[in-house]
C-alpha cells in the first residue's frame, strides 16, 4: 500500500524550545490518525508543518496528492457570501467547474439558502460547516484537521463524521488533531499521542481505546 | 500562466472584498485629497512655486496614501487565518505574492486617478500637458511603491506595531525610485516634456521595479512560509 503521508525525523524549534522532537509517523490511503496530546504538546505544530505552513528544523514531510487543511481559524474571508469564498478557492485549486462545485458542497454542508450571505453574518457552526467545505472542495487526497469538532454543535459533528467516514471509504488519508476523543475514536484507524513534543503513541485504534476514549492520556499519565 | 491565473484570482477577490466595505480607498482617497487642500490653503502657491514643488508634493501625497493601502495588503488575510489557507493551496506564493501586488496597484491607481483633478484644480500647473508620459512615470512609480510596500505588508503582516514599521521600512528602501518619481513629476507638473536627457530617470524607476520584483517574486515562498 503507498504511504499517503510520511513524517520522518521532524524536529521544530520556537527559539531554544524544541516544540517537536524527532516525530516519525506514516499515514496509508484509506486511513485516519486521530492525533491526541494536551494543549502544547505539539500537534498543531506538527499539522502545521505537514500542510507546509512551516518548515521543520529537521526531518522531512511528504505528502502524495493534494492537501485539504482546516487549521484553528476557519480561513474563509468575511467579506465575501459563502459562494463566492468556495468558488475562488476552487479556482485556486484548479477544480474543474468551481462554481458548480461551490453549490454542490454548499447543499453538503446544509448552506445552501445562506450560499449568497455574507459570512460576517454566519454563527460560528455556519463558518465551521463552510470551512469544511472549503477543505473538502478540491477532493483532497489528504485531509489534515486541527480540533474540527471545536465549537459544533451534535448535528454538525454528525455531518462532519459523515464526511470523513465518506472520505476514508474513498481512500482518502485523515489526520486531525482533537480532544473529543470519543468522536475521533469513532473514526480512526490509527491513534497517536504526542507528550511535550514527543510521540509516545503510534499504533492502530484497538477496541480497549474505542470503549474507553481516555485510555491512552491515563496510560501516559496524563489523566 | 497558472501563476498569472491564480495571482489574478486573489486580485479578484481582494478588490471585490474592498469595494464591499471601501475601507482602504475611502481612507486613503480622503487623506490624499483632504492634505492636498491643506497644502494648497497653506502654501497658496503661485505657478511658478507650483512648478518647482507641485511634482513633490503630488508624489508624497500618493507615497503616504500607499502605505494606507499596502497597511491592509496581507492584514486582510489575518481575520480567520485565511492567509494559511492561501498558503495550504496549490498556488504558488509567487502568485499569492503577485495577486497582492496587483489588488495594492489597482487601489494606488484609483487614488492617484481621483487626487490629479484636485491637484490641478488648487495647485494649476500644467501636469495634463504630456499625458502619455505622465502615465509612463505615474505608472512606474506606482509599481515601485507597490512591490516594497507589498512585501513589507507581508513580513510586518504578524508585528504587533505593524502600521507603525510599514513606513520605517518602505521609505528609506523607496529613496532611489522616489528621488526618481519627484524629479520626473517636477517637470511634468511644470509642463516640461521629459527629454532624452532626463530618460535616465525612467530608467532607475525601470530597472529599480524590474529588480525589485524579481527579488520579491524570488523570495515569496521564504516570506509567506515560517
Amino acid at each position: 500500500m503507498t504511504n499517503a503521508v510520511e513524517i520522518e525525523g521532524v524536529w521544530k524549534y520556537y527559539g531554544d524550545f524544541p516544540a517537536l522532537r524527532n516525530i516519525a509517523l506514516t499515514a496509508a490511503q484509506g486511513e485516519c490518525i486521530a492525533l491526541l496530546g494536551r494543549n502544547g504538546a505539539g500537534k498543531t505544530t506538527l499539522l502545521r508543518i505537514a500542510a507546509g505552513l512551516l518548515r521543520p528544523a529537521k526531518g522531512s514531510v511528504h505528502i502524495n496528492g493534494g492537501i485539504g487543511w482546516l487549521g484553528h481559524g476557519i480561513g474563509v474571508y468575511e467579506e465575501l457570501s459563502a459562494y463566492e469564498n468556495l468558488v475562488v478557492f476552487g479556482q485556486l485549486h484548479g477544480v474543474a467547474d468551481p462554481k458548480k462545485t461551490a453549490t454542490h458542497w454548499l447543499e453538503r454542508t446544509g448552506l445552501d439558502r445562506v450560499a449568497d450571505a455574507l459570512v460576517r453574518e454566519f454563527s460560528r457552526g455556519m463558518r465551521q460547516r463552510l470551512a469544511v467545505a472549503r477543505a473538502f472542495l478540491h477532493d483532497p487526497q489528504v485531509v489534515l484537521f486541527d480540533e474540527p469538532f471545536t465549537s459544533l454543535d451534535d448535528r454538525a459533528i454528525r455531518l462532519l463524521q459523515t464526511l470523513f467516514g465518506e472520505a476514508i471509504a474513498q481512500g482518502r488519508t485523515v489526520i486531525m488533531s482533537t480532544h473529543q476523543l470519543r468522536e475521533a475514536m469513532e473514526l480512526a484507524t490509527h491513534v497517536a499521542m504526542i507528550q511535550r513534543g514527543s510521540l509516545v503513541h503510534f499504533g492502530p485504534r484497538t477496541a480497549e481505546m474505542l470503549a474507553d476514549p481516555g485510555y491512552l492520556y491515563r496510560t501516559y499519565g496524563e489523566s | 500562466m497558472k501563476t498569472l491565473r491564480q495571482a489574478l484570482v486573489i486580485t479578484r477577490k481582494d478588490l471585490r472584498a474592498e469595494l464591499r466595505t471601501k475601507e482602504t480607498l475611502n481612507a486613503a482617497v480622503s487623506f490624499s485629497i483632504s492634505v492636498l487642500l491643506l497644502f494648497s490653503f497653506a502654501l497658496d502657491p503661485t505657478p511658478d512655486q507650483t512648478a518647482e514643488i507641485g511634482g513633490g508634493v503630488l508624489w508624497m501625497i500618493f507615497l503616504f496614501a500607499g502605505t494606507l493601502v499596502f497597511n491592509r495588503s496581507f492584514a486582510r488575510e489575518l481575520p480567520n487565518d485565511c492567509l494559511d489557507a492561501l498558503v495550504a493551496s496549490p498556488a504558488s506564493s509567487a502568485a499569492i505574492f503577485l495577486g497582492k501586488c496587483f489588488a495594492g496597484f489597482s487601489m494606488m491607481l484609483i487614488v492617484e486617478v481621483l487626487s490629479l483633478p484636485v491637484f490641478v484644480l488648487f495647485f494649476g500647473g500644467r501636469i495634463m500637458d504630456h499625458p502619455g508620459q505622465l502615465s509612463v512615470t505615474l505608472l512606474l512609480a506606482t509599481w515601485s511603491v507597490t512591490i516594497m510596500g507589498t512585501t513589507f505588508s507581508a513580513l510586518t503582516v504578524n508585528l504587533r506595531l505593524r502600521e507603525l514599521m510599514l513606513p520605517v521600512l518602505v521609505y528609506p528602501m523607496l529613496l532611489p525610485a522616489m528621488l526618481a518619481a519627484f524629479r520626473l513629476l517636477t517637470m511634468l507638473v511644470a509642463g516640461q516634456a521629459i527629454g532624452s536627457e532626463d530618460l535616465q530617470w525612467l530608467r532607475v524607476l525601470f530597472g529599480f521595479d524590474l529588480i525589485f520584483t524579481c527579488l520579491a517574486l524570488a523570495l515569496a515562498d521564504s516570506i509567506l512560509v515560517n
